[in-house]
């Protein structure tokens, strides 16, 4: 008896180590990132954030470019406001598209759809979800640039003139849209997924009382359900956002890889995730390590743009279910 | 509450009493949503076809017992990687999730709870590329291992402990907290009372949470991009110094370079992950119905 109630100590102190993994983790990878990041930021100062190139400089020259007590490669520069802008827009486009459709997509799931469709569909919409990033890379260039390029943005350069980011020059598909639109569809899913149990979770009986008063199906929906799931509803669709945010592969294969500001809807960005991807061989050429420096500063500011999404989005899915879960109480 | 009573808000927004006008405007409305389902049902439909349709003519049993070689050969070495470092990374985050979770949902008090409980969520958040990056710079640098199948495994496991320490800790929750007081009662160990009378109602759950792991390592090629490195030949048993292939790699490097052979395997190693997720989804779902019937 005595030695298993040891063993139970034992056990309970590994459950409790175990435990701290997550934040012990999480403490260290900021804390690594900080450290590792500062070199840049003495470099480069605040244009770091609002600098419009980035440049890893000549890494054969002799000469070095000295800045705030730094040494670089000659001509560095590091400027992430392209990765930024290239992150925020492309994540923009496939909020704008993906969130109504995944709104609507629910809506009819929960409320027109026979049950056993339902149940039918609802996975085969969810299987878009475990689809490896890679994969939707493939699709991006297979179908969704050539797609972008010969039949989507033909029509959109019509509208050009009215809305000047929509207007040309095309280049070749690979771009701004066609990030937007395969980040659209990784987020669908999320989107339509959480929707589907925010609804599941309205009470049935206002919206039995909405149509017993005459109401139509979509009146019921617009003043008992949408006000119900409100901010639940905008808790997924940030969630969403920090999914589109963080996405590496799938924007790295389809996003044209340019460093450079986007001047239309078509330009070829790259996102900051993408960019730790694609450029961390070359920085390692660099024998003066600001480079990777730089990458370092790059994560750092991805991590906390995604954590502050990730964190906002949680607190409003977790009050919207506090506040229906206090209406059925009521 | 906030929650504005429905029939103000009704005749706030100009309620009109024009009931053709209104079923007309509602019949459009699930139009609209009808045709954006079909739409989204068929993008499912076109990816996996295009999967199916690129990936199949190189799914040979040549390819699948081969090595690559270059950009060409096959991709037994992948798969065989794939394999070793799922296994891996999930025996790695399995125990200390399954534990973590553990002491989340029994033994923790509820503010402490509530801290861990976010720390998770906010390693669930955290973008798998930075889960990669900092694999690199401590893992593959300061500490020496190289590109290697341990860092690779470690980067995948943090990446998968979240997602562990959620299930477990949600489907420990489900069994009534009385059982395990009743076990202590009867003068169980806390561990006894564990392991026999919360961890077997607990378990399909936990085994679900241990599948959706091993589908989103997967699946992910960011965290191992810089961890894992790549290599020719199949993979040995040697933690550090030693790269190691994997799927994901195939699917992104080879559909990059301007070969059609390259091409051919690329979509080919997509197929098989694309399958094996489907086996692993549906393994998921099994065991879900299982346990809501239980």
């Amino acid at each position: 008896m005595k030695s298993s109630s040891g063993f139970s100590k034992f056990f309970k102190v590994a459950t409790g180590i175990a435990a701290g993994g997550p934040i012990l983790i999480v403490l260290a990878i900021i804390i690594a990132l900080l450290i590792d990041s500062i070199p840049v930021f003495r470099f480069q100062g605040f244009s770091f954030f609002t600098g419009m190139s980035w440049d890893m400089g000549n890494s054969y020259s002799t000469a070095l470019t000295i800045h705030g007590g730094e040494k670089a490669a000659f001509g560095a520069s590091f400027g992430i406001l392209p990765f930024i802008l290239g992150t925020l827009l492309s994540s923009l486009i496939a909020i704008v598209i993906a969130v109504p459709v995944a709104l609507m997509t629910a809506l009819i799931l929960v409320y027109k759809v026979p049950a056993p469709l339902q149940r039918i569909l609802s996975p085969a919409i969810e299987l878009l979800a475990g689809i490896p990033s890679v994969v939707y890379g493939i699709w991006g260039i297979l179908v969704v640039a050539p797609f972008v390029q010969y039949n989507l943005a033909p029509v959109l350069l019509h509208l050009g003139t009215i809305i000047p980011f929509l207007g040309g020059p095309i280049q070749t598909g690979f771009g701004l849209l066609t990030a937007g639109l395969v980040l659209a569809v990784m987020i669908i899913p999320i989107v339509t997924a959480t929707t589907r149990d925010l609804l599941a979770q309205v009470p049935k009986l206002p919206m039995e009382g909405a149509y017993a008063l005459g109401l139509t199906s979509l009146e019921g929906i617009r003043f008992i359900a949408l006000p119900w799931i409100r901010r639940g509803l905008l808790g997924a669709v940030v969630l969403g956002w920090g999914r589109a945010l963080g996405e590496t592969m799938a924007v790295l294969m389809v996003s044209g890889g340019a460093a450079n500001m986007p001047t239309n809807i078509y330009s070829a960005v790259t996102t900051m995730a993408s960019a730790i991807a694609a450029d961390l061989d070359s920085a390692m050429n660099d024998y003066t390590n600001m480079s990777v420096h730089a990458i370092t500063g790059l994560a750092l500011t991805l991590l906390v743009i995604t954590l502050v999404t990730n964190m906002v989005a949680r607190l409003l899915v977790r009050i919207g279910r506090k506040s229906s879960d206090m209406e059925v109480q009521a | 509450m906030s929650m504005v009573s429905p029939n103000r808000t009704i005749f706030q927004s100009g309620f009109t009493a024009n009931k053709n006008k209104r079923r007309s405007i509602s019949l459009l409305f699930w139009s609209i949503a009808g045709i954006l389902l079909i739409l989204v049902l068929g993008i499912v439909v076109l990816i996996l076809g295009t999967v199916v349709y690129k990936g199949l003519p190189g799914l040979t049993l040549t390819t699948l017992m081969t090595d690559t070689s270059g950009i060409a050969g096959g991709l037994e070495n992948a798969i065989l990687g794939t394999l070793v470092l799922i296994v891996a990374s999930v025996v790695l985050s399995g125990v200390i999730g399954v534990l973590g979770g553990t002491y989340i949902a029994v033994f923790a008090r509820p503010g402490i709870a509530s801290v861990l409980r976010f720390a998770t969520e906010v390693l669930a958040g955290v973008p798998s590329i930075i889960i990669g990056y900092f694999g690199y710079t401590v893992m593959v640098v300061q500490w020496g291992f190289g590109y290697s199948l341990l860092a690779a495994a470690i980067s995948l496991g943090v990446l998968t402990l979240p997602y562990i320490v959620r299930t477990t800790e949600a489907s420990l929750r489900q069994v009534p907290k009385t059982l395990y007081e009743g076990g202590l009662a009867l003068g169980l160990t806390q561990e006894a009372t564990l392991r026999k009378v919360m961890f077997r109602p607990a378990l399909p759950g936990i085994f679900t949470g241990l599948l959706l792991a091993i589908s989103i390592g997967l699946g992910e090629t960011a965290p191992l991009l810089f961890t894992a490195g790549w290599s020719n030949f199949n993979p040995t048993l040697t933690l550090v110094h030693n790269p190691i292939a994997y799927l994901t790699y195939v699917v992104w490097t080879y559909s990059q370079e301007p070969y059609h052979a390259a091409h051919q395997l690329a979509y080919t190693a997509g197929l098989i992950l694309v399958l094996l997720l489907l086996i692993l989804n549906i393994g998921v779902r099994f065991l879900q119905r299982g346990s809501s019937q239980s």
